[in-house]
């Protein structure tokens, strides 16, 4: 037995279309078995809501008076893309803020245009003969727009790994705060619910299928960017009215150390034609694997730890390497649930209708990495060969001579083998000096937990860690613990001299 | 009831001194010292000595805040996504049948790691 999409359209129109959640069919195949399910039911709706940060809106002001063409534009001071004439723009969800805190960003102008407010308009323009106005200064709301189309490169993954930390360190990242020593795990995605989990073939979802988008009726325009299906990444790019959206389902956020992003709802109905679409919509949290990847190491391949189903990562703990860890979700299942459900409900009342793909998407597509021609500068390039050391039971006058000799402020202390372990600062030997505790040694007031680099090591993971430690120098360490060199925050300067040459 | 008590630099060993004057079990949830800052501990006592330890702690020369509750939760920012929970050293976020966030308040020890974490600033500390 198959249905028609036609044949679909028309129990839908007339109000006897049976709609169920994709949370609900594993179950209603299991009981009436795949013929049944087919016969029984004529769409299944799917949902997922969380971070989408490949977000953001096509905005058309109207014409101002002298009319300008905007060339720099900015929205509540988040700056929007000024590269298409002439009022118009694209706002970014990630852009930060210029002046305010960075926790506001593209997605907060957003979320606030969306709830009503005025946002400050700025522009600037270096004037033409047809567009002489060089500057404005305005305030806009959504019903003064002429459109205000939200397009979104990359929305709603199939699904998304999940991430640890190995390091020493707390990491503040867009998966959220990951803690030291595999303490958490964070995972995002609604499993059972996800629309392309639900047509993995992609033979329902593709351009111009009707979707909900932020609360609004949207679709699909095809294949979102970094589209990886044949690793079960594909991505969807979507687009909606923004002036049909609301704040339950679009909502601005801030990753801590990341930057700004948008929680977005996406749910997509799915016309149950064949056997192949009750198979394929029966799948369970239990089905869908992600991989845990450590997120301590700072490289593209980050290296996998496991993989664990959904449903694993949903219990709120896995077992790893024989110690539990607890695991949370970055998206929101409860709000994904919603969509599916609002969705069910406007095909239940008629008010949505479904489609067919008119282009299909690439089934069998893989993302490619970055196609790098320069060569990543590394460590070993500026930093200082020539480092002056201290031995562990060294008296601290000794330090302090060898600080002012050296004219450095870290001086790297080896222990009686010539390993590294650990740094005395100037500040150490100001704070020996100024409470005299019979703390005579190097070893005494010596900093023992010490960050260190390789020399092969990229420089912006270096400059990564003394950002994130707070700290201005970095020994520079080989295989064997031994000191080798030192890294200065203040050779950092030496790769943006003008015109100059590394040294 | 929790107690925040800050320290004066000068280490006197004030929460044990009380210990041995009230007769009181305090329970040392969470302590920081900071070469900056001074030191902090926040400290669980039975309700009904909350008044005479916090006064005795005062007259030892330690600032002493009362903590009527924990972590305050905005429901209207919150979008149950559960970022918070992993991260909570003490379980005070959980998730109900219908994956709506709980908080267990009394549990919280303040130590603010879930404000950060929450992607859309609806956990906040109000002393």
């Amino acid at each position: 037995m198959e249905k028609s999409i036609d044949e679909i359209n028309r129990r839908i129109r007339d109000g006897s279309a049976r709609v169920v959640t994709a949370d609900e069919m594993p179950d209603i195949v299991c009981e009436l078995g795949e013929e049944g399910a087919l016969r029984e039911v004529d769409v299944v709706t799917t949902g997922t809501f969380g971070a989408m940060c490949s977000s953001g809106a096509f905005l058309n002001f109207g014409h101002a008076e002298p009319p300008i063409k905007m060339e720099r534009i900015w929205l509540n001071d988040v700056e929007a893309y000024g590269g298409i004439a002439a009022v118009d723009t694209y706002i970014g969800a990630t852009n930060k803020s210029v002046t305010r805190m960075e926790s506001y960003g593209g997605a907060h102008v957003i979320e606030d245009f969306i709830s009503g407010q005025a946002i400050e308009l700025r522009a600037q323009s270096s004037g033409s003969d047809c567009y002489p106005r060089r500057s404005i200064t305005t305030e806009v709301r959504l019903e003064d727009l002429n459109q205000a189309i939200m397009v979104n490169p990359r929305n709603a993954y199939q699904r998304y790994d999940a991430a640890i930390n190995t390091s020493d360190d707390t990491l503040y990242t867009y998966m959220g705060t990951l803690l030291p020593h595999c303490a958490n795990v964070s995972f995002s995605g609604a499993g059972t619910l996800n629309p392309i989990s639900n047509d993995p073939n992609l033979r329902l979802i593709g351009s111009g299928v009707p979707i909900f988008l932020g609360g609004a009726q949207g679709m699909v325009v095809g294949e979102g960017t970094q589209h990886s299906s044949a690793g079960n990444f594909a991505t969807l790019m979507t687009t909606g009215d923004m002036t049909e959206m609301n704040t339950d389902f679009l909502r601005a956020a801030y990753m801590h150390r990341y930057g700004p992003t948008l929680y977005l709802g996406v749910g997509i109905p799915l016309p149950i034609l064949d056997i192949e679409a009750v198979r394929r919509t029966a799948v369970r949290d239990e089905d869908i694997m992600v991989s845990i990847r450590d997120y301590g190491v700072p490289s593209r391949s980050r290296p996998v730890l496991g993989q664990y189903s959904y449903a694993d990562l949903k219990t709120g703990a896995i077992e790893l390497n024989g110690e539990e860890v607890k695991t949370s979700s970055l998206s929101s299942y409860r709000h994904a649930k919603k969509v599916a459900n609002i969705v069910k409900s406007w095909i239940e009342d008629g008010q949505m209708t479904l489609c067919l793909p008119t282009r299909y998407l690439d089934p069998s597509k893989q993302a490619k990495p970055m196609r790098e021609t320069r060569k990543v500068i590394l460590v070993q390039e500026i930093m200082q060969r020539k480092v002056v050391t201290i031995k562990e039971d060294q008296d601290i006058t000794d330090a302090a001579k060898k600080l002012l000799r050296g004219e450095t402020n870290h001086l790297p202390v080896l222990n009686e083998m010539g390993k590294l372990t650990g740094v005395v600062t100037t500040f150490d030997i100001a704070k020996a000096v100024a409470r005299p505790e019979r703390k005579v040694k190097v070893q005494d007031i010596m900093t023992r937990n010490v960050i260190t680099t390789q020399a092969d090591e990229p420089i912006d993971i270096a400059a990564q860690k003394l950002d994130h430690h707070r700290i201005s120098a970095l020994p520079v360490v080989d295989a064997q613990n031994q000191c080798i060199a030192i890294l200065h925050a203040s050779d950092l300067g030496k790769l943006f001299k003008p015109g100059g040459k590394l040294p | 009831m929790k107690l925040l008590v800050r320290l004066i630099h000068e280490s006197r060993p004030i929460i044990a001194q009380v210990v041995k004057d009230t007769g009181v079990l305090i329970n040392v949830e969470r302590a920081r010292s900071d070469a900056h800052e001074g030191e902090e501990a926040l400290v669980d006592v039975p309700d009904e000595s909350c008044i005479q330890v916090s006064e005795r702690m005062r007259s030892l020369g330690a600032e002493v805040r009362i903590l009527e509750e924990g972590i305050s939760h905005d429901e209207d920012e919150c979008v149950d996504c559960g970022a918070c929970i992993s991260i909570c050293p003490k379980g005070v976020f959980s998730f109900d049948e219908d994956w709506k966030l709980q908080v267990a308040t009394k549990k919280c020890i303040l130590c603010g790691r879930c404000i950060v974490s929450c992607p859309h600033a609806a956990l906040s500390m109000s002393y």
